[in-house]
């Protein structure tokens, strides 16, 4: 691999992927959880292309376009939930939608 | 590489449960504005026809064994087994919503499509060898899923309930992604069989502490489907929120098929290291079953008491994972078989008790059941026994293969922490058996209401089918004995 290392791919898409955790677990916004995956699922298919060019082999690559149909297909139905959240509700905090409770 | 792009009659005949699947969702989807508002219950007809020719191709490919499309899927008495069961949950769950859907939401049809393509995904996860084939089975019976969750989207109970299930549900696959492309990357493959050999080869394995991790990746993900502690907070939530009979199918088919993924990746590719994944499952094994059976102890909601129970359940059949033998694996299957039926049977219960609008969900509102419509209250009895696990039911036989392939693995605390854990289940469903026959249904109770056929007729067959497994277990137990020991073969 010339110039960057494996390791710095690798590295990036960790850092990519703890701030999805995080911001999945401390943002309160449904969209900005919802951006939160969104990065996970793009560090991981950081990670598919960094091994697949490191083994010198196309599969790697493949799977993130398996991954990016998949997200695309996430993104349309979470969108969809998130609007009739905010229809009956009118907010977007997390926090709020808190009806289910014993 | 030789060029046979076109794939062999036998490839695709393997893979027809699942192509007869896509095909019944898609009609059925395209379908459905071409009705009249009116006529929208035809989808459910025509995805009911899709199921049944889909079990039909069940056993159609169960005569061609073996793997296809490069090993990318296996055809074993495990996937069959499991093709099987999720197809006859969604058989169960579509008759079961005819009238619900009907009533709460008439002038749609897309719920019986979308419930299919959830069935597709669950038998491509039966049988996916690969990772990434289980990862576009698992995805597309969650968005599915997700959708059905939050089907009522004008009841704000529904939508959060779709809501929490799709954040979490991604949150979660993002995990086993994640774990994926570790493995993908320590291995260079990601063939559930070709990673088993690497690992257990000592020379030319990648260091444990990767494989390790990405195998604690992928179980993280999967903790999340089955509910597993400490990731099953959500499902309370979810299962309460959601309409009856998309409750029943959630508990019951996407869990078993999430249940065989994991089965297949630990029995298979992580086979070798299981002296570090045991000790892990031992110990959310018991925190599943402690905390949803004394979870469940304080609810007031039957479907709140109901997904407790659910996660309770999911912890008895991580026992069995945890055993890491075949017998293990033919308990969690038939356990996950036994279980299927008395959770639909139960939620169809829930589903004529509840009426219009799910506003009778108390558990004041079972008081006097016994008296008001005694047949509803005996078969919700065989539900309850069932899985509390009296004798003479299904759920008996389930829990007693759990514990004797845990007690042939040398499980003994487990197994008797998991009996007491049983003893303290008992107490929960006894609660509900004691308000329908004993207690004076509160004042102002409405009068009988006649069952519906298609409730009548889930609620009469899921009970038959735990008597059967009760009295007869070894109908199924010799299905899931050559399954669990095709799995394993290596």
């Amino acid at each position: 691999m010339a110039g960057v290392p494996l390791a710095w791919y690798l590295i990036l898409s960790a850092i990519l992927f703890a701030l999805g955790i995080a911001g999945f677990l401390f943002r309160r916004n449904l969209i900005t959880m919802f951006m939160s995956i969104e990065l996970m699922l793009n560090a991981v298919n950081l990670s598919f292309v960094a091994f697949s060019y490191k083994f010198g082999r196309v599969d790697g690559q493949i799977f993130t376009f398996f991954v990016m149909v998949v997200a695309a297909a996430e993104a349309a139905v979470g969108l969809a939930i998130i609007l009739a959240v905010f229809r009956t509700r009118k907010t977007l905090a997390v926090d709020e939608i808190d009806s289910l409770k014993y | 590489m030789p060029a046979d792009f076109i794939p062999s009659t036998q490839d695709l005949l393997r893979l027809l449960p699942e192509a007869v699947l896509v095909a019944a969702g898609t009609i059925g989807l395209v379908l459905e504005p071409l009705l009249r508002d009116s006529r929208k219950r035809v989808t459910g007809v025509f995805s009911l026809a899709g199921l049944i020719v889909a079990l039909w191709a069940v056993v159609v490919s169960r005569a061609y064994p073996g793997t296809a499309f490069r090993n990318m899927i296996v055809v074993d008495g495990f996937a069959t087994f499991f093709r099987t069961l999720v197809i006859a949950v969604g058989i169960l769950t579509v008759i079961l919503s005819l009238h619900y859907i009907q009533r709460e939401r008439p002038e749609s049809g897309e719920f019986y499509p979308l419930l299919v393509f959830s069935v597709a995904g669950q038998c491509l996860m039966a049988v996916g060898n690969e990772l990434i084939v289980i990862f576009i089975g698992l995805e597309i019976s969650s968005i599915a899923s997700y959708i059905l969750a939050g089907y009522l989207r004008d009841d704000p109970r529904s939508n959060e309930s779709g809501l929490k299930y799709f954040l979490l549900g991604s949150f979660a696959t993002a995990f086993f992604l994640y774990g994926v492309a570790w493995i993908y990357g320590a291995t260079g493959t990601t063939n559930l069989r070709e990673i088993g050999d690497i690992i257990a080869k000592p020379e030319i394995r990648p260091p444990l502490v990767i494989v390790g991790t990405s195998a604690a990746l992928m179980l993280v993900g999967l903790a999340f489907k089955v509910a597993a502690a400490p990731f099953q907070i959500w499902a309370a939530d979810v299962y309460q929120g959601a309409p009856a009979p998309v409750t029943a199918f959630l508990a019951a088919g996407p869990k078993a098929a999430a249940f065989a993924v994991m089965v297949r990746i630990l029995m298979v590719a992580f086979d070798p290291i299981g002296a570090a994944w045991e000790p892990l499952l031992w110990i959310v094994a018991l925190a599943t079953m402690t905390i949803g059976n004394f979870a469940a102890l304080v609810q007031d909601n039957i479907k709140r008491l109901l997904a407790y129970s659910s996660i309770a359940h999911a912890g008895y059949v991580l026992v069995a994972v945890t055993a890491h033998s075949d017998a293990g694996s033919a308990a969690v299957m038939f356990y996950l078989a036994a279980y299927a039926f008395m959770n639909v049977g139960a939620f169809a219960v829930v589903t004529h008790v509840a009426r219009a609008g799910e506003r009778r969900l108390s558990l004041s509102d079972f008081a006097g059941l016994a008296r008001r419509e005694p047949a509803v209250a005996g078969l919700f009895t065989i539900f309850l026994l069932s899985l509390i696990g009296i004798p003479l039911t299904g759920g008996f036989f389930g829990k007693f293969y759990i514990f004797k392939a845990a007690l042939e693995s040398r499980l003994y605390l487990l197994t008797i922490l998991g009996l007491l854990n049983s003893a303290v289940a008992a107490y929960y469903y006894l609660r509900v058996l004691v308000a329908m026959y004993f207690h004076e249904p509160a004042a102002g109770t409405v009068e009988a209401m006649p069952v519906t056929p298609g409730v009548s007729f889930v609620l009469w067959f899921s009970a038959g089918a735990t008597l059967l497994l009760g009295i007869f277990p070894t109908l199924v137990l010799q299905f899931a004995d050559q399954g669990a020991s095709l799995a394993l073969v290596r």
